[in-house]
């Protein structure tokens, strides 16, 4: 143990730390940008300023940026709940995503592609089919049954993939294929046997947008996104253990078992959460974290927030594209999200195979 | 410090243990062998709280296994597997530090960076600290985990303390080039004379023979010798054991059997 040694592993601790907090900062002031360039888009153009404005108002505060009556309108109850839909939905999809893949320990695992978010899918459009969701019941309806979808379809892929305390990323994906077939089925099914009004409705789900959010529709599923994004952060020592593997995890001395469980609940809730107002929007769950390790690393305790920031940043991003870019019409963002995510999926895979990583 | 006392484990309808015992005290090292399927890593499964289906009876401390708050337990007792499924690009140092968890709260970022540079120290891996760990060999991968366990039980201690913790290995020689097997054996005969008891599957029997106190020779799940290398590497009982006709010597220049096989 040489001075020289101990200045060595100090510096590169502190490269690792300042590496990290560089990080944070910038995604965070990079989401903010994104934030209010997003929100003040549109066909009613509100200056940042302005939307920093409107939104101190009600807080009692009087800043030197005059906006008239219309922008806020716009702003509060258009434009707002959306990107408030968009950062909930890129959020819970990049931390499910990171925190699935510290469960499967393998970086493949992505919400869609494992057959959770159709597991979701599924249990939603059998809500508004077989119409039980009427009322405030059919709005806690929606996003509790999606969950329910989600958990189970979660569940079973762990069930199938994970043996011995051990997953394989070719059985995981395989799995993911059969849930995702059965849900394609039973969703198939649900609009055979659906009339005319519920075919519009449900042909959002098909293929996932943000559109025509209001904060009625939002916030019934606030609570179960907001509680999953808030406690998987908490959950980075136990990811970064269950990576050794499950029982070097135990023999660190995490209760392996119940970090599992929770982490299916949560993984479920976030996603189940967002598919229930979004639809299936693929491949943000595997993309997001797999560029943030690229950034700083697999440590969850940084891993997870970068996630939630860039995952938020970048769906707000999608949306803004989505909704721009063949005006007057708008494009679901999940045909974005998979123009994006696929061709990563296949350059990951490639990847894998040239690293032997199967 | 670590007994198990009649241990039987029985997985898929076979016994793989029957009425085994073993003891490690402080400052012990004892080296578990045995051909393959004798029940060594079942052994070590059960000593370190894994497997929890078994009749029988392990004390750690006084006090049995299962008692044992798991964090509590983890700060006095680490275990170093075979392989290691880790394959996302930690650094080193990252990977060490996770053998820091069960300290969370207790110990401060500045300790848990200087158990993990003695540890590294210790382990021979200090000049990979800055590595990715999916880019390394096998056998720095091996040393990264002993690295790793070392900052677990925080060996080495404090000059002028002893280090009353438990350190379970199993095969930790597997990828490793001569010189280093002889280095890790080596820091466990070190960590031994500060206390520690270690407890250390192996395969290689000559070095079982230059590092280990006592030796338990499994077979087929059963207890065949144990007790000092000199008493349990006889001609007899490896060529019954391992079905293995051996010749044993001296050590040239160590007091401690040498086996050739014939």
């Amino acid at each position: 143990m040489s001075s020289v040694a101990a200045s060595g592993l100090a510096a590169v601790a502190e490269r690792h730390r300042r590496r990290s907090i560089f990080a944070i900062s910038a995604l965070a002031v990079g989401f903010v940008a994104i934030f209010l360039l997003s929100v003040g888009w549109g066909a009613v153009p509100i200056p940042p300023g302005q939307v920093v404005a409107i939104l101190a108002e009600p807080l009692g505060l009087d800043l030197p940026w005059a906006f008239d009556t219309r922008e806020s309108t716009v702003l509060l109850a258009i434009r707002l709940p959306r990107a408030v839909l968009a950062v909930l939905t890129g959020a819970a999809l990049a931390v499910s995503g990171a925190a699935l893949q510290g469960l499967f320990r393998n970086p493949m695992a992505d919400p869609a592609l494992i057959g959770v978010s159709n597991g979701a899918a599924l249990a939603a459009v059998g809500v508004i089919v077989l119409g039980v969701g009427t009322g405030v019941f059919g709005l806690y309806a929606l996003p509790a049954a999606a969950f329910v979808g989600g958990l189970v379809a979660t569940v079973i892929v762990y069930r199938i993939a994970s043996r011995g305390g051990r997953t394989e990323i070719a059985t995981m994906l395989l799995a993911g294929i059969a849930i995702n077939a059965m849900a394609a089925a039973g969703i198939g099914m649900l609009i055979f046997i659906s009339d005319d009004r519920q075919l519009r409705e449900l042909n959002f789900w098909l293929l996932g947008g943000l559109g025509g959010v209001t904060w009625e529709k939002l916030l019934p599923a606030v609570p179960f996104v907001l509680l999953a994004v808030v406690v998987i952060p908490l959950l980075a020592r136990r990811l970064n253990a269950l990576l050794l593997g499950e029982t070097e995890a135990l023999h660190l001395g995490f209760h392996v078992e119940n970090t599992k469980r929770l982490i299916v609940t949560l993984a479920a809730l976030a996603t189940g959460g967002t598919v229930a107002l979004t639809g299936v929007i693929g491949f943000v769950g595997l993309v997001v974290p797999h560029l943030v390790r690229l950034l700083i690393g697999p440590d969850h305790r940084i891993l997870l927030p970068a996630s939630i920031l860039l995952g938020a940043g970048l769906m707000l991003l999608a949306d803004l594209f989505a909704r721009t870019i063949v005006l007057p019409a708008e494009l679901p963002v999940g045909i974005l999200t998979s123009c994006v995510g696929g061709p990563f999926f296949i350059w990951l895979l490639v990847r894998y195979r040239a690293i032997g990583g199967w | 410090m670590l007994q198990a006392s009649g241990i039987r484990v029985t997985l898929g309808g076979t016994q793989v243990l029957s009425d085994v015992s073993v003891a490690v005290g402080p400052g012990e090292v004892v080296a578990v062998l045995g051909p393959n399927g004798a029940g060594k890593s079942t052994l070590l499964a059960v000593l370190s709280g894994a497997q929890r289906a078994f009749s029988g009876r392990v004390d750690f401390a006084g006090r049995p296994l299962g008692d044992w708050p798991p964090h509590a337990l983890a700060r006095q007792r680490a275990v170093m597997a075979q392989h290691s499924q880790l394959g996302f690009p930690f650094r080193v140092l990252e990977v060490v530090l996770l053998g820091r968890s069960p300290h969370a709260g207790e110990s401060s970022r500045a300790e848990d960076l200087t158990a993990a540079e003695a540890a590294l120290a210790e382990a021979e891996a200090d000049h990979l600290v800055d590595r990715v760990y999916t880019t390394l060999s096998g056998g720095e991968k091996q040393r990264v985990h002993l690295a790793r366990v070392l900052a677990q039980i925080g060996y080495p201690p404090p000059v002028g303390t002893d280090c009353r913790s438990a350190l379970l290995l199993d095969e930790p020689t597997s990828s490793l080039d001569p010189a280093h097997q002889h280095t890790t054996l080596a820091t466990a005969r070190r960590a031994a004379a500060r206390g520690v008891g270690v407890v250390a599957v192996l395969h290689d029997l000559n070095l079982a023979a230059m590092y280990a106190d006592r030796i338990v020779m499994l077979n087929a799940g059963h207890l065949a010798a144990e007790g000092p290398p000199s008493d349990v590497l006889t001609e007899d009982t490896v060529a019954a054991v391992f079905g293995l006709p051996v010749h044993v010597t001296r050590h040239p220049t160590r007091n401690c059997p040498h086996i050739v096989a014939l």
